[in-house]
Parts: structure tokens; sequence; C-alpha cells
């Protein structure tokens, strides 16, 4: 063979096939925060730089004659991204539906990432009071996202209730410690094989949302771990491409781990075969 | 015919106590600095759409909301 000739490669596309949510086909599946950033700026960048197709945004009090929202919106529009409006900070289902209402007019989106938060250390979610809200939130024509955790039977009621995508926890938000449960989350997954499961908060390291994509979850959904890296942007482009590589793995089909070791090279026409085992030292 | 009412509200806007004039929830984003930005209301809880706001009344230890798109995770 011509040493000068290209090596050959594949023509066929690897990249890993759109995500889709609610009908609609997004691209990336990453799915990143707008908070924490050190400024709108690297913000925007770091956004691009994901190539993240759905960004999260929250609804904050307005300063008196200030601008400060009206500012953000028009950098957020001006990203090539669809925008979901979260309820963070909420406690009970009354807020939580409240602040979706006014996202929905505010943000001109149906789409609703549920939080209701349970209590502040762990900024774990309020199972009940998401059931709750979820099941009000689908009649009045929402479409819901809900961050829960792992637990199987609040999935199998917010199905009920009207969610096709759910949003369990890695581990709590903010903690960067990756698949706390990870069994759980595998069950998970297999229990609902063709609904879309999103992994949402307390994911570190691209490392770790590679693992979520090889478990065959959709999607990855994580904020603090760009935002607060040394280089968000940088940082973008790794877990964008963790996330593909974690995504295209799990299309090839991984292998199973296995007890015991297996020479990966053929064991026929082994030379010295027919010698002596070496004698114990 | 009724009479103008130029009686000052006490409210809560924002978490922030308030003095207004304004009778509706409309006249109070205008008077708040809001005209013509874009933000959203709730009025002791419950969500106000900004087509209802001209319609809706104020009273004396009302709480209202007005919110914007904001850095969220």
């Amino acid at each position: 063979m011509n040493q000068n000739e290209p090596l050959h490669v594949p023509e066929h596309d690897t990249a890993p096939a759109p995500l889709t949510v609610y009908g609609e086909r997004i691209a990336s599946r990453l799915l990143l925060g707008t908070a924490r950033y050190p400024s709108p700026q690297v913000m925007s960048d770091a956004v691009r730089a994901s190539g993240a197709g759905i960004v999260t945004v929250s609804l904050r009090r307005e300063q008196a004659r200030g601008r400060t929202g009206a500012r953000f919106l028009d950098l957020v529009s001006a990203l090539p991204v669809r925008l979901l409006p979260n309820t963070a900070g909420c406690r009970t289902p009354r807020e939580a539906i409240t602040t979706a209402e006014m996202a929905r007019e505010l943000l001109e989106t149906d789409w609703i990432k549920l939080e209701v938060i349970a209590n502040d250390d762990t900024l774990q979610p309020d199972l009940i009071g998401l059931v709750e809200a979820a099941t009000e939130l689908v009649q009045r024509g929402f479409k819901v996202f809900p961050y829960m955790t792992e637990d199987l039977s609040i999935a199998e009621r917010l199905v009920a209730a009207g969610c096709r995508v759910l949003m369990p926890w890695g581990s709590p938000i903010g903690t960067g410690r990756g698949l706390a449960n990870p069994e759980a989350l595998k069950t998970l997954r297999a229990y609902f094989p063709d609904l879309p499961l999103v992994i949402d908060a307390g994911i570190g390291a691209p490392s770790h949302a590679a693992t979520a994509m090889e478990m065959g979850y959709d999607a990855v959904l994580l904020n603090t771990a760009v935002a607060r890296a040394q280089d968000p942007v940088r940082m973008a482009t790794a877990f964008a491409a963790a996330i593909a590589a974690g995504r295209t793995a799990f299309d090839a089909g991984l292998i199973e781990p296995s007890d015991r070791a297996r020479p990966s090279t053929p064991v026929a026409g082994t030379p010295f075969f027919d010698l002596d085992p070496p004698a114990p030292p | 015919m009724t009479a103008i009412d130029t009686r000052r509200r006490s409210l809560t806007v924002n978490g922030t106590p308030v003095r207004a004039v304004a009778a509706t929830l409309a006249a109070l984003v205008a008077e708040q600095g809001f005209a013509g930005v874009k933000v959203a209301t709730a009025l002791n809880g419950t969500f106000v759409p900004e087509r209802l706001r001209a319609e809706t009344p104020l009273a004396d230890g009302d709480r209202i909301e007005i919110l914007s798109a904001r850095q969220g995770g």
C-alpha cells in the first residue's frame, strides 16, 4: 500500500441521532444551564461552544426601574437554542404552578422544567408536591420536564400524569458528585425503554456525563460543572464531546463486563505452546 | 360617573412595602417603572396574564410579584 495514500475514513455519519422531546427534534443531547458563569459573555460563548439545543432559565423578581431581565432575555434570545424555563426555588405546587404560568407568558413556551424543592440542604425534590404540580400543569396544557429523584414509583405517577420526559438527578444540585445511584438509574432506564430520560443535576465531570449516556440515558442537563470551570468555554466543548461519545458508544452496543479474563489475541498459533509451563518460583 | 381614586394603597411589591396610587395591576406595573418592559405578574400568589392587568383592581395588603427572565439551571 502506498504510504502516501490517506487512511480510509468511513463515509457514513457517526453522529448520534437527535434527541426527541415532546415531538421536537433537538440536535444536541446536552442541555445547559445559564447560571453561575463569570460573565454574560462567557455564558453565551459556552452555550455556543457546547452545541446545546436547549438552555434553562429562571424567573426572578425584576428590579424596580431595572432592565436586568430584559437584557438577559435579549442575550439568550440571540442564542440558537430553545429556552426551558424552570421553577427553581419553588417549595409548593402552588408556587411552581404560578411560576410556570408566568414563564409561559414571558417566554412564550409551554415547556417547563418543574422543580418543587423539599429541603434547603439537599435541594432534593419534594416528590409528592412534584406529582401534584405536574398533574395540574399537564391539565393546563404544559409540557412538563420534571426534576425528580431516581424513584421508580414516582416516575410511574409522573408518566400517568402526562409527563413525556423524566429528569432524574445524578446527585444533588451543584455537588458535582456524578451518578450517586447508578443501579437505580439503570433500573429506571430499563423500566422505561422508550421514554426520554435526562440526567439532571450533580454532574461534575465529562466522564459522569459519558457514563450516563453509555447507560442509555437520552440526554444530560448540567450547569455548574461548566459555569464554574476555570475555562467554561473549553469545558463546554469537553462535555459536548463526552456526551456524543457516550451516546455513540450506547448506539454501538457495549460489551458485557466479565468476571474472567479472556485473551484478546487469538490463542491458536501461539508459539512455544508445546513447551513445559514455567516452574513456579 | 366614578370619582377618581387618588388614595394610596399599602402593597407589597416583590417583597418590598410600597405606597402606590395605582388602582389596577396595569397601573402599578407602569407606576413601578415597567411600562413597555416584558414582565410577568402575580397577585397574591396567582398568575395574572398581561391582558387582564388593566381590569385587576388592587386593595390594601395585596402582594404583587413582577418577574422577568434570569439565569437559571
